[in-house]
């Protein structure tokens, strides 16, 4: 079955190639481990067999994530003053409003933007991180189709960002209403470029790696 | 001199290159994901396309972005706008995210991608384009224009009960440049380039 194609699976790294980061030129690994310093022939970025350190820098990164994560849902992403009296709303309660309001489409955007593909990227990685280390075989092509779809949908969680931008733009007319960005955009900006470097440093190889039957090429 | 063999980026897989019909993809055999397209006139394709979106990018820039009337008030504002309020409000870093992905890096992506396509379609070639390529290319994923205007009609729904927002030249200027970076993802070939590159060393 699948199995056994996967076994015997010609890789670049199992043929002594390195497949460059920048190019895709494959290039011959050089004998001596001293390779650090090697630059692609073709576009000079530097070469490694696989992303350096990536399953301790994605771990980093993601902690780092899971704590931003707490400020930026519990603090104020934008303050309102109306007539003198304020209202702080937090992410959750700008989906709620547009529930209210009757737009349950833009209400489904943002909570799926904001709320569902952060935290969903924070447990993926870190489900994927695990798998790595523990070597597991387990569906190596579905957690492949995970991973590449954590790095695409990433990067439209900045939407919230960016609609706290143009609220603050416009709605500045000093003595009727005007918003102002809360400290939550902060953390939430932080959690959404955090995520997004995690997802780019984490190698899906690794993934395959575990199924090669000799692991000289073991996570590191 | 043409590659015969490349490796998936995903799954490390070795496959043999072979022509592909136009406009067709070749994806790994193992994991799926994408491993080369054949784009024809790739070069051409994607230097028109960045010219285009660096005239469009100045547009956006110097005509009203979005007008919000209230009560006979008129406010204007301009692409910057949101950048430079939030940076008034002690939201630097903030306002420097959203500088860089929804303005600079697309201008720099386009601007490298000509300094490096322009020569190349005459023959020529500037000092360090292998840098500024694969500088190109790592800012793409970082340049968020479309995550940008989806944010622009989250806002304007939010506000359209209390205010008419009118939409400035900026604005179409700017909905074609989304368009035009989705081509530019499209029709450039990294790989392409790259080939090309080497040829003349």
């Amino acid at each position: 079955m699948a199995m056994t194609r996967v076994h015997a699976a010609q890789t670049a790294s199992r043929s002594g190639l390195l497949n460059c980061h920048g190019c895709s030129l494959l290039v011959r690994q050089p004998s001596v481990a001293g390779r650090v310093h090697s630059r692609c022939p073709r576009c000079g970025a530097r070469l490694h067999l696989r992303k350096p350190n990536s399953i301790v820098r994605t771990w980093a990164l993601l902690i780092a994530a899971f704590i931003f994560y707490i400020p930026a849902n519990l603090l104020p992403v934008t303050i309102t003053t109306y007539l003198g009296s304020t209202q702080s709303d937090t992410i959750m309660s700008g989906v709620i409003f547009f529930m209210k309001t009757g737009s349950w489409g833009i209400a489904l955007i943002i909570f799926v933007a904001s709320i569902v593909v952060p935290i969903a990227k924070l447990i993926v990685l870190s489900g994927l991180l695990l798998s790595v280390q523990r070597r597991s075989r387990w569906r190596p092509e579905e957690r492949t189709r995970l991973y590449r779809i954590t790095e695409i949908v990433g990067r439209w969680s900045m939407l919230d960002v960016f609609v706290v931008t143009v609220l603050v733009a416009l709605v500045r007319l000093g003595y009727l209403t005007t918003i102002e960005a809360g400290s939550g955009v902060v953390y939430f900006a932080a959690v959404v470029v955090i995520t997004m470097i995690a997802a780019m440093v984490f190698d899906p190889r690794l993934i395959w790696d575990a199924l090669e039957k000799n692991d000289e090429l073991s996570a590191h | 001199m043409t590659q015969t063999l490349i490796a998936c980026h995903e799954c490390d897989l070795l496959h043999r290159v072979r022509p592909l019909p136009e406009k067709s993809k070749a994806r790994c055999r193992r994991c799926g994901s994408l491993l080369y397209v054949h784009i024809p006139k790739t070069i051409e394709r994607s230097l028109a396309l960045a010219i285009t979106g660096m005239v469009l990018l100045v547009i956006a820039n110097i005509y009203p972005f979005l007008s919000l009337e209230s009560q006979g008030t008129i406010l204007e504002t301009t692409l910057i706008t949101g950048t430079i309020i939030l940076s008034q409000q002690s939201m630097a870093g903030v306002a420097i995210l959203v500088l860089f992905t929804s303005m600079l890096i697309p201008c720099l992506l386009l601007g490298a991608l000509v300094y490096v396509l322009w020569p190349m379609k005459i023959g020529r070639r500037l000092p360090a384009n292998r840098w500024i390529f694969r500088l190109a290319l790592t800012l793409r994923p970082w340049s968020m224009t479309e995550v940008f205007l989806l944010g622009i009609l989250v806002s304007v729904v939010k506000l359209a009960k209390m205010a008419t927002i009118i939409p400035g030249t900026a604005l179409f200027s700017f909905l074609a440049l989304v368009f035009v970076l989705a081509a530019v993802n499209t029709f450039l070939v990294p790989r392409t380039v790259w080939e090309k590159m080497e040829e003349w060393r």
